[in-house]
């Protein structure tokens, strides 16, 4: 893989600063979910993204998040370029990309566009369910490892590392909701801060269980209404990996020879 | 009826079926197109391949096939068309009543057509569920709260425009009234299908049944939670059940929170045809059993007893029909269709 050039080299951190913006319902990668549909740098540096969801009708409150996110991951681009975000297809799509293209805030622009909205609520909601789905995750697996309830409880964050489970999601979740959470603390407490107790554990499990099962409602649906309005093959277990994964590192050169050949 | 592998029938209420007309001829603008088109992302999205239908077909379906769909090649003993006016977005409406009455015209023992209101018509729409009930004698409707009118971008159930129309529904008898509590899409500036506001109209009336339909989903846990201090609120399971063909893991789980916090007695089936047909829907339900760890998690059976609950009996009982007087009386008249 000698010789990238200056480019490739920019395209790259392109990918992986878009990558770093979660759709907040989905707690999911807005280009793991296919939702950017094309990033381009030009010659000159200056950068292009367009961006769409799974449907025209697809909640305004919630493309305002993922823009205003996309516009700050463009923002630290190492090279500081001029950028152009736009939104494709979508009901709100002609006044959003006006305000975008005027360089609006984003509270001007909701402000304007849906003054009842409570972006920033919105906003704490999903990073709540976030945590919550990440939390279960980790549970799950503490519990598939045969580790018994009160000493998963026990569990500092330290001692996560060994478990199959995406542990770092997990712990960034919890070190964003508790920036002075130490590693020797426990792994596991609610959002709002308290300790769990064992004989509480299958109660509160429930509860994430209800978060996990809306969200994957909204993620599948997504998913599929994505691919079927834009004829693409979504990448899953069976889903071929688009320029992203390579950029990404997410699929191999083989697979790279592979499709260049074809 | 569902005749099961090993010879028992089945009496089949679809709960939610439609008539639409979805075609480019009838949009009156690009949110009518975008509007079937999500419809139809839906259906490609969760249907099995062999089930996909073409664009066009799915825009605008003949009387024939819904026919041939729910009761020849399909299981449906009785169906509910809903009607859903969308006038804002199609010329002649999407499905409304008068369509949905004629189609089911040739056979109307099989079918409830049930009506739609605005309430922010306001008078108009008073008149309105008089007119529906004299002359269809509807015994409910389908409430669509993000429907556009005008500048509105959606109501709720809550709105003192709409307690006028259910306590004249309350006072008519169109005693079930079928909410569309969905998928979160627009209106803008709030959440038109947060099932919030089900829990105070289910309170302040008693006297009606509230079909929630796809079951609040993605909030199933708020959905549950109103549903178990609200013994007139059922969940349809249009949306939710489809997932059993792509992730049958996954409506195990669905399935278990409803049983847990609804029981049995207040789950309804509905194919939402024609986004999905009954058949495949039904088949796979039937043999269908919740994997042990889920079943053990939440203390729940889905038993071929409560199965057939959920396929017909509950409607049944909402809608009053006698199944054996109706299975007596749809057999002395087999239904035939010329196009085939």
């Amino acid at each position: 893989m000698a010789g990238i050039t200056p480019g490739e080299s920019r395209q790259r951190e392109l990918w992986r600063r878009l990558d770093t913006v979660m759709d907040p319902e989905l707690d999911e990668s807005v280009v793991a979910m296919g939702f950017v549909e094309s990033a381009t740098v030009a010659t000159d540096g200056r950068v292009a993204v367009a961006f769409r969801l799974p449907t025209y009708w697809c909640s305004p409150n919630f493309a305002f998040l993922m823009l205003e996110d996309l516009r700050d991951a463009l923002t630290g681009l190492s090279w500081a370029p001029q950028f152009q975000l736009t939104l494709r297809d979508h009901l709100m799509g002609e006044e959003i990309n006006a305000a975008l293209a005027a360089g609006q805030s984003f509270d001007e622009i909701v402000g304007r566009l849906a003054p009842d909205a409570d972006i920033r609520g919105l906003r704490e909601t999903f990073s709540m369910k976030a945590f919550k789905r990440r939390q279960e995750a980790v549970l799950l697996a503490a519990r598939a490892s045969g580790i018994a309830d009160a000493a998963i409880l026990r569990l500092t964050c330290a001692e996560l590392g060994t478990l199959e489970a995406p542990v770092a999601r997990y712990l960034a979740a919890l070190a964003a909701r508790f920036p002075d959470h130490h590693a020797g603390a426990s792994a596991f407490v609610t959002w709002e801060g308290a300790a769990l107790r064992a004989d509480d554990l299958p109660r509160y499990m429930a509860a994430l269980r209800s978060v996990r099962i809306n969200m994957e409602f909204s993620g599948a649906l997504c998913r599929g209404l994505r691919e079927s309005r834009y004829h693409e093959v979504v990448r899953g277990e069976d889903g071929e990996p688009t320029l992203a994964d390579f950029v990404l590192g997410r699929a191999g050169v083989s697979e790279m020879q592979e499709q260049g050949r074809r | 009826m569902f005749k099961t592998p090993d010879g028992k029938e089945i009496f089949v209420v679809d709960g939610h079926t439609h008539f639409w007309d979805g075609s480019p001829e009838n949009q009156r603008n690009i949110h009518g197109k975008q509007f079937i088109e999500c419809f139809y992302g839906y259906h490609t999205a969760l249907s099995p391949k062999e089930q996909l239908w073409a664009k066009e077909k799915f825009e605008r379906y003949t009387a024939d096939d819904l026919y041939h769909d729910l009761f020849i090649d399909g299981p449906d003993d009785v169906a509910i068309v809903q009607s859903t006016y969308l006038k804002d977005f199609y010329k002649k409406g999407f499905n409304t009543i008068e369509r949905n009455f004629e189609v089911a015209q040739r056979c109307p023992e099989r079918f409830i057509v049930n009506g739609a209101f605005d309430p922010r018509d306001g008078e108009k729409a008073i008149e309105y569920i008089h007119f529906m009930k004299e002359t269809y004698d509807i015994k409910g409707v389908k409430m669509y709260t993000a429907e556009w009118n005008g500048a509105s971008r959606g109501w709720k159930l809550t709105d003192p425009a709409a307690y006028r129309c259910f306590e004249l529904c309350e006072k008519l008898g169109i005693r079930n009234i079928h909410v569309h509590k969905g998928p979160t899409i627009t209106p803008l500036t709030r959440d038109a299908f947060d099932v919030a506001d089900v829990d105070d109209a289910a309170t302040d009336f008693q006297g009606l049944n509230w079909i929630v339909e796809h079951c609040g989903l993605p909030r199933l846990d708020d959905f549950c939670w109103i549903a178990v201090q609200e013994s007139n609120v059922y969940g349809g399971l249009a949306v939710a059940l489809p997932f059993i063909h792509s992730r049958p893991r996954y409506f195990a789980e669905v399935i278990s929170e409803l049983l847990f916090w609804l029981g049995p007695d207040r789950i309804l089936f509905g194919s939402d045809y024609a986004i999905w047909t009954p058949r495949w829907l039904v088949e796979r339900f039937w043999s269908f059993e919740l994997p042990e760890d889920i079943a053990k998690e939440r203390g729940v059976q889905l038993t071929p007893e409560i199965k057939e609950k959920i396929l017909g009996l509950n409607a049944a009982r909402l809608y009053d029909i006698d199944v054996a007087a109706k299975r007596a009386s749809l057999a002395r008249a087999p239904l035939s269709i010329a196009a085939e």
